[in-house]
């Protein structure tokens, strides 16, 4: 049905619909962007809290406020966890891109001796009923307490001490890199 | 090693339509002829990779430094919409019998969610630029060929009497649903 | 049109997904639980209404040959704002359903709605047409998960009523459950579409 009241497709027309069009929408979500961002911001810092707390022992001060990275693992972000004034551990969240899907985040979190305290799952997008065990007690619990020194974090199929997910070596080995990627940052990385 | 990883993960474990649930519409619209389906890859193939391209610049070019990734989903649309524009205007010129064959279909590439999906998969897969477009270039070959011997099935079903509330997009989803099963297969194999 | 048969053919008989089969990547991407199912719907029906408001609007000012773009600007622009929106006040939502969030943009019911129909019509009839739309798909995928929550992980919308250790159909939160639960999901709509015909 014809509409007479349409405006015509001439160039000035289109050009001048399609700048207005264009700016009005990047206003706008420049607004959107400045007007979520504390939202946003407060979702991530809760989701880091929560993790920290996962894998820490009781601490007394804001790690968050206090994260640092260490040199030739700038990607990792180190927690430190102090109990008045004195350390009592460190998170790191570490990474892995050898899963199925996205890149794997974990938060590790070791003792002032460098032995795993706990580890839990940040972000993973793995075959659901399968790598998304990963998140499960039952997997990650064989972590605990562990000294990376004398436990080798790799699934047993490659010669390490982890039982792998069964179905899901994968997914697996991905978490077993980002774990070790944590220890070697920790170990040999120098704060920066 | 690395890139053989990625395009047999991305032809066979994680096929882009049978396995990550992108690129259905066209999966489903244009197999029914094994001839369409086979000209539907190229072109989804081609634009898939340039595209893919291009929107990586623009991530690490404009939108990255600029701090207005907030602009990704506007940008990398009309990327793509543009591109697919492009490749109306060369199949006319060039091949008209094709440009015909795949009638409505050409723009609605522009709305393939693979070709997006891929876009932003990258990013979260963290690959390089070289990494990203091996990765294009194997998705794509993953959905012509998951498109290829969906429409032969396809060809072959027509021929068999099914139950009239079963005809085409139930069937047609089932049939799918096996495939993705014989795909799922191949998750031992990297 | 009375808005009672205008809910009847947005939610059976014009179905977006079940019907008129647009929409799918993230009708089987995201349904391996109702509640994700739900999100998806109820975000991508918050875009579609607001498109179609706006695009109706504005729809003696488009010129007719830029029409395209334009659309894909309004369309993306909210997707944009729903995807902020929800990293902000619904994080988990917005991690489970990820990149197909940004995805609502391809999705064609949206792009189809606006070009089919707000382009042309006045604007308490594509807010109708929105809002009809929107519950349809909504309800389709919500239903779809729910099919798929309870067979695969046996639980409904995150309350477990089976067993830990009971055998669930794992296959229906995999892809090939999702194609077949679809397949079937159609065909019982298909079969009841018509009988009411």
């Amino acid at each position: 049905m014809a509409n007479k009241k349409k405006l015509p497709s001439t160039f000035p027309n289109m050009l001048i619909v399609l700048t207005v069009v264009a700016l009005v929408s990047a206003l706008a979500l420049a607004f959107t962007y400045t007007a979520t961002k504390d939202a946003r911001e407060l979702a991530k810092l809760k989701k880091t809290l929560k993790a920290l707390e996962k894998v820490l022992p009781e601490f007394n001060n804001q790690p968050n406020d206090e994260k640092y990275s260490v040199s030739g693992y700038e990607e990792l972000e180190f927690y430190p966890a102090k109990k008045d004034g004195n350390r009592v551990g460190t998170a790191i969240k570490t990474y892995s891109d050898a899963g199925f899907g996205e890149r794997i985040w974990i938060m590790a979190g070791f003792d002032t001796n460098n032995k795993i305290i706990n580890t839990w799952v940040v972000e993973q997008k793995e075959t659901p009923g399968l790598g998304t065990k990963m998140k499960d007690a039952k997997f990650r619990d064989q972590f605990s307490g562990k000294d990376p020194a004398t436990f080798k974090i790799e699934v047993k199929k490659d010669g390490g001490d982890v039982d792998a997910i069964t179905a899901a070596t994968i997914s697996s080995r991905a978490f077993c890199e980002a774990l070790e990627r944590a220890y070697l940052a920790l170990t040999k990385g120098e704060k920066q | 090693m690395e890139f053989v990883i990625i395009i047999i993960g991305a032809i066979f474990v994680n096929n882009i339509v049978l396995n990550q649930f992108l690129g259905i519409c066209p999966f489903l619209g244009v197999s029914t002829r094994l001839s369409t389906a086979t000209g539907m890859a190229a072109a989804v193939t081609f634009v898939m990779t340039l595209a893919t391209l291009v929107t990586y610049l623009v991530q690490v070019i404009l939108l990255k430094p600029l701090k207005i990734e907030f602009l990704q989903t506007v940008s990398f649309i009309l990327v793509i919409a543009a591109l697919v524009q492009m490749v109306e205007l060369i199949l006319k010129k060039v091949s008209q019998p094709l440009y015909q064959a795949l009638g409505v279909y050409l723009p609605l590439i522009t709305t393939n969610c693979a070709i997006m999906g891929v876009a932003l998969l990258v990013f979260k897969k963290n690959y390089s630029l070289v990494e990203s477009v091996v990765f294009a270039i194997a998705t794509s070959i993953g959905f012509g060929l998951a498109l290829v011997i969906f429409a032969g099935i396809r060809e072959r079903l027509e021929l068999y009497e099914i139950p009239e509330g079963m005809k085409g997009a139930p069937i047609a989803l089932i049939t799918a649903g096996l495939l993705s099963l014989a795909f799922m297969g191949f998750s031992g194999m990297v | 049109m009375s808005f009672g048969k205008e809910l009847y053919r947005g939610i059976i008989k014009e179905n977006p997904v079940l019907v008129l089969l647009l929409g799918m990547c993230p009708t089987l991407a995201v349904t391996g639980s109702a509640i994700n199912g739900l999100g998806m719907g109820a975000a991508a029906a918050v875009v579609l209404l607001s498109s179609n408001v706006v695009i109706s609007l504005l729809k003696n000012l488009i010129p007719d040959k830029v029409r395209i773009p334009v659309f894909i600007v309004v369309i993306a622009s909210f997707v944009t704002v729903i995807d902020l929106v929800m990293a902000g006040y619904t994080p988990e939502l917005h991690e489970e359903l990820g990149i197909f969030i940004p995805l609502i943009v391809v999705n064609c019911i949206i792009l189809g709605r606006a070009e089919a129909f707000a382009s042309k019509n006045k604007l308490l009839d594509s807010l109708v047409d929105g809002v009809v739309m929107g519950l349809g798909f909504t309800i389709a995928l919500t239903v779809l998960g729910s099919i798929r929550e309870i067979l695969g992980a046996g639980s409904i919308f995150g309350w477990k009523f089976v067993s830990e250790e009971a055998s669930t159909v794992l296959l229906f939160i995999l892809p090939p459950g999702a194609f077949i639960a679809l397949g079937f999901l159609i065909a019982v709509v298909n079969k009841l579409a018509k009988q009411k015909a």
